[in-house]
C-alpha cells in the first residue's frame, strides 16, 4: 500500500509513556503506526497516531510542541533514552522519520527530573527555569533608560560568543540528559551571555550568585562533569560555559566578601 | 459604532509629541491602583507588561505556552528595522516612514507609521542595553543588513534568530518584574472570552490548560497581544498554537475587526512535502541579501539545477525589478513566483523556485555565509535532507503574517473602551503589506514606547467603578464559556479537529489565498458556513474537560477560525481593488501588478459584529495622505 505521501511507508511500534496527571503513576503503552513516510517529522508521525486515537474516541497522547522548527524550546521528548532523539544538534520537532526503518520499536518518554514534574503523558512542568531567570537572568534597565546603542561597543568576537550562549532555547534537554538532572548548562548559558557583554557587568556578581542559589533551591542536581548536557543540547551550547559559570561563581564569592 | 482614530492634528513630525503632551497623566502613587491584564507574552505583550510594571501598575500576564519565553515571536529570524542610519547610507525617520507607507501600498494611517519610525531607534537602544547580542562589526558597533522594499541597510539582527534574542530580552525584563512581585504570571492559560462591564473591558475568562478549570480575572484594562491569525489557512509559517480566538471573541463582544483580508504570503518558505505536513518553515527574507532567485527559462525543464547553464536560467526578479532585484517587497516576490510556476517554469517543473547561494559562496566563502545564515541552512537541511551549501534551496510562497487585526485608534485602543490591542493582533501600521523586519519593530514599539503612555490617558480620563470577579458579568461569561466547551465535547463525532482545519485551510488557500476573484470568494463564502456546520456535527473531541486536553484546545481554535474565515473572505470580496497582499485578479495592471482603486477604497474596513447569523456591518475609516505622495508602487 502506498502511504499518503507517495512512497511505501514504514510500520513501527511505539512504546509511549502515558500518565493521566501528576499524581498518576504512569507507564508505557504500545501502539502500532503503519505506512509512515520517511519524509515526515517525528511529531507529524505522533500527529497521525493521535488523529487515529481521537477518531476512535480515545484520549490523544499529550506532548508539548509549538514552532516545529527548533526555536521555541517547547518540544521535549526522550526518544529511546536520548533527549530529542538521535539527531545531533536538533530538537525533537526537527527529527525526521528518514532516520528510522521499517519494523523499528521506538520508546518515547518525557524529560525526567525531580525539578520537572510530569503534567500529563509526555508533558512536563519546566517553570523552574523561569524562576531561575527571575532570580537574576536580566540586566536591570527600565524602558527608556538606554543611551544610543553604539555607545556600548562590543567586540565582534565577544558578541559572537555571547550569541552562542544566548542561543539556548530553554528546552531542558541538558537536565534530562544529565545523570544528576543538573541545570548547570542552562544557567551557565545565561550567566555567560551577560558575563561576556559590557551590559552585564554592573550586576555580574549578584546575578551568578542569585541564579546559582535559585537553581539549587529548585532541586536540580550538581554537576559532576559528565558532559551529557553538551551532547544532548540541540543548540550546540558548549560545556566551556559551565567552566565560565564556575569561574564567575568563585570570582563573585571573592568579590562579594 | 463610531470610529474615531484620534489622530493628532498638525504637522506629522510633531504629532506624537503633541499627543503625549495632551494625554493626561496618572501620578506615580495612583498607578499602583490600576490593574492591567496583558494577554500574550510575545514581543508586544512582554514589552508592555514589563514596562507597565516598571511604571508602577499592577500587571497580570497570560500565555498559552508553558513559559512566556515561547511566544511565537521567538521564531522571527531575519531582523528588526530602525532608522539609525549607522551605515550612513541616507536613511532617516522620514525614509523609514515613507518606505513603510509605500510598502503597505498606501493603506496604513500616516501618523501611526510616522510614530513607528520615530520610536524605532529607541527600540534598538533599549534592546542593546538589555544585553541582546546583536551582530557587531569588528570595531564593536552594530551591524546592519538589507531587507525587502528598502534601498538602505537598516535591519539589525542576531544571526537568523533575531526574534528569539529580542523576545528573550523582553522576557528577561518581564522576569525581572515577576521576581520583584510586580507582575503575576499565568502560563498555560487560554483566554476564551472578554468581560465587558458598563461598556468597558474589565476582565477575561480563561481555560487553565493544565487543570481544565474555567478561571476569571478582573482588571481595569485588558491588552490583547495575542499575535496573528495566519493559521486560518491551516498551513502557515506560524507556530501551531497561533490562533484568532482572543481577538475573535473580543470582536464578538464589540471590538471592530479591521482589514481581515490583508494577509501576507511570504515568498521564501520550504515547499509542502506531503499530506501530513503540520506547518511550513520560513527561510528568512534576509537570505535574499545573498541568495539569487531563479527558475529555468524553458517550460517543464526536468533537469537538476546544476545541469541548467547560466544562460538558460531566468533570474526573474532581477530581470523585472532591476532597482530592487531580489529585494522587492514580499507580495511582489510571491506573485512573481506564482506567475513563473503557473507558466510551468517551476524548479524541476514542480511547485518551487530556486534560491541559490553559489555566487555568494564564491564571493565571500562558505564560512562567511555560515556565520550569517548558519541556523537557517541547518533548518533547511533537517527538513529537506538537502545541503543548501551545495545545491540551491527550493522555496515556495506560504502564509506568513496578518496585517489585519482588531481596529485600534492612535492610542491602540479598540472600539471597546479599556480594551487595547498590540503587535500583530492589531491592524495598524503595515497597511496591505508588511515590509520585512517591521513586525518586530512594531510589536516592540507598541509594547515599550506607545502603550505605556497611552494607557495612562485612558485611566486618567475614565471613571472606573470597582469590579471584581464576583460581579455578575463574570459569572455569566464564564457560564457561556463552559457551555461552549461542553458543546465541543458533546458532539462525539469522527472527524478530528485537524482534519476539519485542513479542510478549511484548503478552501482558504485555494480561494482566498494568493490570487482572489469574485467567483472563488463567493464559493468560499458558501463553503465555509457548510464546513462550520459539518464541524458542529462531526467533530471528535476525546479526553475530558477537567484535564490537560490538547484536542479540546485545538477544536476551540478551529471553531473560531471557521467563523473568522468567513469574515476574511467577505472582506476580500468587498474590497474591489488589489493592494499589497490582497490581489484581486479582476484588478491588475497589464503586467500583472496590483491595481489599487484609491477613489473608492482608500480606507480601512472595520467590521462590526451584528450577532449570530446576522450580516456583519462594514464601517470605513478614510485614509488621507498629506505627507507621502500616493502613486502606483514601482520597484523596477
Ligand atoms: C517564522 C517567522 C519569522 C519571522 N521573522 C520576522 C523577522 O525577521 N522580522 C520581523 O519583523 N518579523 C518577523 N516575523 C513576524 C513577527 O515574528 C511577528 O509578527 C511578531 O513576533 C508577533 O509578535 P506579537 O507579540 O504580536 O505576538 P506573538 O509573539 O505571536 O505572541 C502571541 C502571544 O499571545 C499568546 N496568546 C495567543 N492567544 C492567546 C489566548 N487565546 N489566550 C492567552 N494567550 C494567548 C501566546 O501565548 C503568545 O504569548 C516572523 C514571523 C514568523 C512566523
Ligand atoms: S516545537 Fe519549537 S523547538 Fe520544537
Amino acid at each position: 500500500m502506498d502511504n499518503h505521501d507517495g512512497g511505501k511507508g514504514m510500520n513501527l511500534t511505539l512504546k509511549v509513556w502515558r500518565q493521566k496527571d501528576s499524581r498518576d503513576r504512569g507507564g508505557l503503552v504500545a501502539y502500532k503506526v503503519e505506512n509512515i513516510s520517511a519524509d515526515i517529522s517525528f511529531l507529524e508521525m505522533l500527529d497521525i497516531l493521535n488523529e487515529q486515537l481521537v477518531a476512535k474516541g480515545e484520549d490523544a497522547i499529550s506532548f508539548d510542541h509549538d514552532c516545529r522548527e527548533g526555536i521555541c524550546g517547547m518540544c521535549a521528548l526522550m526518544i529511546d533514552g536520548q533527549a530529542h532523539g538521535k539527531d545531533k544538534d536538533a530538537t525533537t520537532c526537527q527529527l525526521h522519520m528518514r532516520r528510522y526503518k521499517d519494523g523499528d520499536v521506538i520508546v518515547i518518554e518525557p524529560f525526567r527530573a525531580k525539578a520537572f514534574p510530569v503534567v500529563k503523558d509526555l508533558v512536563v512542568d519546566r517553570s523552574a527555569f523561569d524562576r531561575i531567570q527571575q532570580a537574576g537572568g536580566f540586566v536591570s534597565v527600565n524602558t527608556g533608560n538606554a543611551g544610543d546603542a553604539n555607545n556600548i561597543l562590543v567586540p565582534h568576537d565577544k558578541a559572537e560568543k555571547a550569541m552562542d550562549a544566548a542561543s539556548c532555547i530553554g528546552c531542558g534537554a541538558c537536565v534530562a540528559a544529565c545523570p544528576n538532572a543538573s541545570a548547570m548548562l542552562f544557567v551557565a548559558a545565561k550567566v555567560s551571555q551577560y558575563a561576556l557583554l559590557p551590559q552585564g557587568q554592573p550586576e555580574r556578581e549578584r546575578r551568578v550568585l542569585a541564579m546559582r542559589a535559585a537553581m539549587d533551591a529548585e532541586g536540580f542536581g550538581h554537576c559532576t562533569n559528565e558532559y551529557e548536557c553538551e551532547a544532548a543540547c540541540p543548540k550546540g551550547i558548549k560545556v566551556s560555559n559551565i567552566a565560565r559559570l564556575n569561574r564567575e561563581f568563585v570570582r563573585a564569592m571573592v568579590v562579594s566578601e | 459604532m463610531k470610529l474615531d482614530p484620534k489622530v493628532p492634528t498638525g504637522p506629522i513630525e510633531k504629532s506624537w509629541d503633541k499627543a503625549r503632551f495632551e494625554l493626561k497623566l496618572v501620578n506615580p502613587a495612583n498607578k499602583r491602583k490600576f490593574k492591567v491584564l496583558v494577554v500574550g507574552t510575545g514581543l508586544a505583550g512582554s514589552a508592555a507588561a514589563a514596562s507597565l510594571a516598571e511604571l508602577g501598575y499592577e500587571v497580570e500576564a497570560f500565555c498559552v505556552q508553558d513559559s512566556a519565553r515561547r511566544a511565537h515571536s521567538i521564531a522571527a529570524q531575519g531582523g528588526i528595522n530602525a532608522a539609525k542610519n549607522y551605515p550612513n547610507d541616507g536613511d532617516s525617520v522620514w525614509r523609514l516612514f515613507y518606505d513603510t507607507v509605500k510598502g503597505g501600498d498606501f493603506r496604513a494611517r500616516e501618523a501611526n507609521v510616522y510614530r513607528l519610525a520615530q520610536v524605532s531607534n529607541s527600540i534598538i537602544d533599549q534592546c542593546a542595553a538589555q544585553g541582546v547580542p546583536f551582530a557587531r562589526e569588528y570595531g564593536g558597533t552594530l551591524s546592519n543588513r538589507s531587507f525587502g522594499g528598502a534601498q538602505v541597510s537598516r535591519t539589525f539582527y542576531a544571526r537568523g534568530q533575531t526574534g528569539q534574542q529580542l523576545l528573550l530580552g523582553a522576557y528577561s525584563a518581564l522576569m525581572r518584574q515577576v521576581g520583584a512581585g510586580a507582575v503575576k504570571l499565568f502560563p498555560r492559560r487560554e483566554m476564551l472570552d472578554l468581560v465587558v462591564v458598563d461598556g468597558a473591558a474589565r476582565g477575561i475568562v480563561c481555560r487553565n490548560l493544565t487543570t481544565g478549570a474555567t478561571e476569571t480575572y478582573s482588571g481595569d484594562a485588558v491588552l490583547l497581544c495575542t499575535g496573528g491569525y495566519g493559521n486560518v489557512f491551516y498551513l502557515s509559517t506560524n507556530a501551531n498554537s497561533c490562533n484568532v480566538t482572543a481577538t475573535w471573541r473580543a470582536h464578538k463582544r464589540g471590538a471592530a475587526f479591521a482589514n481581515p483580508c490583508f494577509t501576507q504570503i511570504h515568498p521564501t518558505c520550504i515547499p509542502v512535502a506531503g499530506a501530513h505536513q503540520s506547518k511550513l518553515t520560513l527561510m528568512s527574507e534576509s537570505l535574499r541579501n545573498d541568495g539569487r532567485i531563479w527558475v529555468p527559462k524553458k517550460k517543464g525543464d526536468e533537469r537538476g539545477p546544476a545541469d541548467i547553464p547560466e544562460e538558460e536560467r531566468d533570474y526573474y526578479l532581477e530581470r523585472k525589478y532591476p532597482a530592487f532585484g531580489n529585494l522587492v517587497p514580499r507580495d511582489i516576490a510571491s506573485r512573481a513566483a506564482k506567475q513563473v510556476i503557473d507558466e510551468g517554469r517551476g524548479a524541476k517543473g514542480a511547485l518551487s523556485v530556486y534560491l541559490d547561494f553559489q555566487a555568494a559562496i564564491k564571493r565571500v566563502g562558505e564560512d562567511k555565509v555560515r556565520e550569517k545564515y548558519g541556523n537557517l541552512f541547518d533548518m533547511y537541511h533537517h527538513i529537506t535532507d538537502e545541503n543548501p551549501y551545495k545545491v540551491p534551496m527550493r522555496i515556495y510562497p506560504a502564509v506568513h503574517y496578518t496585517m489585519g487585526g482588531l481596529w485600534v485608534d492612535y492610542n491602540l485602543m479598540t472600539t471597546i473602551p479599556g480594551l487595547f490591542c498590540l503587535g500583530e493582533a492589531n491592524f495598524s501600521d503595515h497597511g496591505a503589506n508588511r515590509l520585512g523586519a517591521s513586525a518586530l519593530m512594531q510589536g516592540l514599539a507598541d509594547g515599550y514606547f506607545v502603550l505605556p503612555y497611552t494607557i495612562g490617558g485612558y485611566f486618567a480620563g475614565a471613571k472606573l467603578a470597582k469590579v471584581g470577579t464576583d460581579h455578575a458579568a463574570f459569572k455569566a461569561v464564564a457560564a457561556e464559556v463552559a457551555s461552549n466547551t461542553a458543546q465541543l465535547l458533546a458532539v462525539r463525532g469522527k472527524a478530528t479537529p485537524q482534519e476539519l482545519h485542513r479542510k478549511l485551510g484548503r478552501v482558504m488557500w485555494d480561494k482566498v489565498g494568493m490570487g482572489r476573484n469574485a467567483r472563488g470568494l463567493k464559493e468560499a463564502l458558501a463553503e465555509i458556513p457548510a464546513l462550520r456546520e459539518e464541524f458542529w456535527k462531526t467533530v471528535a473531541v476525546s479526553g475530558s474537560e477537567e484535564s490537560f486536553n490538547q484536542t479540546l484546545e485545538r477544536a476551540g481554535r478551529v471553531a473560531d477560525f471557521l467563523e473568522f474565515g468567513e469574515l476574511l473572505a467577505k472582506d476580500a470580496l468587498t474590497r474591489e481593488e488589489s493592494c499589497g497582499g490582497h490581489f484581486r485578479e479582476e484588478h491588475q495592471t497589464e503586467d500583472g501588478e496590483a491595481k489599487r482603486d484609491d477613489r473608492n477604497f482608500s480606507h480601512v474596513a472595520a467590521w462590526e459584529y451584528a450577532g449570530e447569523g446576522k450580516e456583519p456591518v462594514r464601517h470605513a475609516e478614510p485614509l488621507t495622505f498629506d505627507n507621502v505622495h500616493i502613486a502606483q508602487r514601482n520597484y523596477a
